[in-house]
């Protein structure tokens, strides 16, 4: 998919290739045909750079054709370089500009908890970890852990890259469990790939009823592709490019990660079938 | 072609006087008892906006942000997507002036129908200062798709303005001033979301204004008058979008316009009607508001009367306008 669009993010997609395998095979409620399913779960993408692993996630669980993700970043494609809620059936939110996603996921959280009074609903939020820089995310957390947000998992992905080097670089996130446990919110960290933690988490989430949880995910960027593991350069570059030392020829760059994309790093094997 | 009854009182001692944010405060808690998914968000600033009505209405429907606009305007997108409809309240140089990426991605862009609510806007912050006198809100706020963009002239059109904001079912925002102010409209003057209103026919010239401005210059029409200048006062409460038909008619009856807001001329209201006029029926503009600067402390009246805003002022400037240019006429 990146690619054939020439630009976009590697590593993040490739490290949230478990959890979104995780969610949309198992853990998220929803229904591929009928996108706006009343009773469906909510899943919000804070970090929408890392879309291109949301819609191969979306794909293969059926809400359109595959051959469309080669249409990625192009004109007139659904999938736009960042995701558009309202380009694409089955995506709940717009984002791209960092930090809005946990407001927006906690405002729909609070709207089921008290006002609607829907149970046996839940609203899943996915995070990068260079985002928590932004304040708008720590006026969500404080928010959602004043009122206890039961129906709010968040999930981090944890990979310890941003653009312009590693986290605790740029801007220390440590210690990261204890800033959102003094926020009120119940924390669970995770090996982010292995697929039973993540439904494990994900359940355990669910069954804390009297606040929000966040579950930290730590996660290899890159994951899969052995050149891109662990290296921030790869944070915002697409397969193609020789220009990160060590990385193999480049078309070999690009079949090895889009094969590891549209195989959620080879948990799916065949067609249709899920994790 | 004027029906817009104003109030029998203008310009006398009986004038009722109120703030917008009054009939703001009105208008959502009517809002919110005909429609359940009204909902109301606030950023430490509840009974500055008005928004106690609701809350003391609506208590499970009113959630208290706390000093945090980035966070009042994206938990409101959030409350859009699970079927609300949010009205979200701060002053206006906070939302949208601290949190406009927020409404641009998540409510504009992202196609919900959150209400933004400015209050404390323009000039009649006072005594606050240049810091809480928002200027920029309406641009800032025009250039968004999707957006509507709405500054009432009074507290009754205010109120009028919510109810119907409440079911517009589009992004929009709305600005509120401080202060009490004239009441012009009654309760049977017209209000619809992109209409303009011709509330005193002239020849001569046009006088355009939106929000607070429009009573000054239904005041400046009064003076330009015992100058034997027969102005026409044209109302523009909703900024975007624009009522093209009504000011290209009074535009090319009376030849030349001027414009007045409580706020930036730089890509404000003025700005709008110049761009129309000059595609469509070029024509002699003349903008009164800020000029490119900011404010400062003081008494409202002292500073509409430093920046050349009270009914005197205006008037003198449009003498000077119609002094030094001339009319123009399609047929000419």
């Amino acid at each position: 998919m990146l690619e054939a669009a020439g630009s976009g993010h590697s590593a993040g997609p490739l490290g949230l290739a478990d959890i979104f395998g995780a969610l949309y095979f198992n853990i998220l409620s929803l229904d591929s045909k009928n996108p706006n399913w009343e009773e469906r779960d909510i899943i919000f993408l804070s970090n929408g750079h890392c879309v291109p692993v949301q819609y191969a996630a979306m794909a293969e669980a059926g809400f359109f054709d595959k051959d469309e993700l080669l249409t990625l970043r192009k004109f007139g494609s659904r999938l736009q370089g960042h995701p558009e809620r309202e380009r694409l059936p089955g995506l709940e939110n717009t984002s791209g500009p960092l930090g809005s996603g946990l407001s927006q996921a906690a405002g729909y959280a609070y709207s089921m908890q008290y006002i609607d009074d829907i149970k046996h609903r839940w609203v899943y939020v996915v995070l990068g970890d260079g985002e928590l820089n932004e304040g708008n995310i720590w006026e969500a957390a404080m928010f959602a852990g004043k009122n206890k947000l039961s129906q709010l998992i968040g999930i981090i992905d944890r990979n310890n890259i941003q653009i312009d080097g590693n986290t605790e670089d740029v801007m220390p996130l440590e210690d990261l469990k204890g800033k959102w446990e003094s926020f009120g919110w119940h924390v669970i960290e995770i090996d982010g790939h292995n697929i039973e933690s993540i439904i494990d988490a994900a359940s355990m989430g669910r069954a804390i009823t009297n606040r929000p949880t966040m579950i930290i995910a730590h996660t290899i960027p890159g994951k899969g592709v052995d050149f891109m593991e662990y290296d921030y350069r790869w944070h915002g570059m697409p397969p193609g490019l020789n220009e990160v030392s060590g990385a193999p020829a480049k078309a070999d760059q690009a079949r090895i990660a889009i094969e590891k994309l549209r195989t959620l790093n080879g948990k799916i094997t065949h067609e249709g079938q899920g994790v | 072609m004027s029906h817009y009854p104003l109030d029998p009182d203008l310009f006398t001692d009986k004038v009722k006087l109120e703030p917008n944010r009054a009939g703001f405060g009105r208008g959502l808690k009517a809002a919110g008892e005909a429609n359940e998914a009204v909902v109301a968000l606030c950023a430490d600033l509840t009974e500055s906006t008005q928004m106690h009505l609701f809350r003391d209405a609506f208590p499970h429907r009113f959630i208290e942000i706390g000093v945090a606009e980035q966070n009042l305007v994206t938990v409101a997108a959030g409350m859009a997507r699970a079927g609300k409809i949010p009205f979200t309240s701060s002053y206006a140089a906070f939302s949208p002036g601290r949190n406009w990426e927020q409404i641009r991605t998540t409510i504009s862009l992202n196609n919900q129908p959150v209400k933004i609510i400015g209050s404390h806007a323009g000039l009649y912050t006072g005594a606050d200062g240049a810091t809480h006198q928002m200027l920029e809100d309406i641009a800032l706020m025009r250039v968004l798709p999707n957006m509507v963009v709405i500054a009432p002239g009074d507290s009754l059109e205010a109120e009028k303005a919510t109810k119907l904001v409440a079911e517009n079912g589009t992004p929009t925002y709305m600005r509120m001033a401080r202060e009490k102010i004239p009441v012009f409209s009654t309760d049977e003057s017209p209000f619809e979301i992109g209409k303009a209103y011709v509330l005193r026919d002239g020849h001569d010239i046009s006088l355009m204004g939106t929000g607070t401005m429009t009573y000054q210059l239904l005041a400046a029409a009064n003076i330009l008058a015992e100058n034997g200048i027969d102005a026409e006062v044209v109302h523009v409460p909703t900024i975007k979008p624009l009522d093209e038909g009504t000011i290209i008619t009074s535009a090319r009856k009376t030849g030349r316009v001027v414009t007045a807001e409580e706020a930036q001329i730089a890509g404000g209201f003025g700005s709008a009607v110049a761009e129309l006029l000059s595609e469509q029926l070029p024509t002699p503009v003349k903008r009164l508001g800020m000029q490119d600067r900011f404010g400062e402390s003081g008494k409202p009246a002292e500073l509409f009367e430093y920046f050349g805003l009270t009914p005197e002022k205006i008037a003198e400037t449009v003498k000077e306008f119609i002094d030094n240019t001339s009319q123009y006429h399609r047929e000419y």
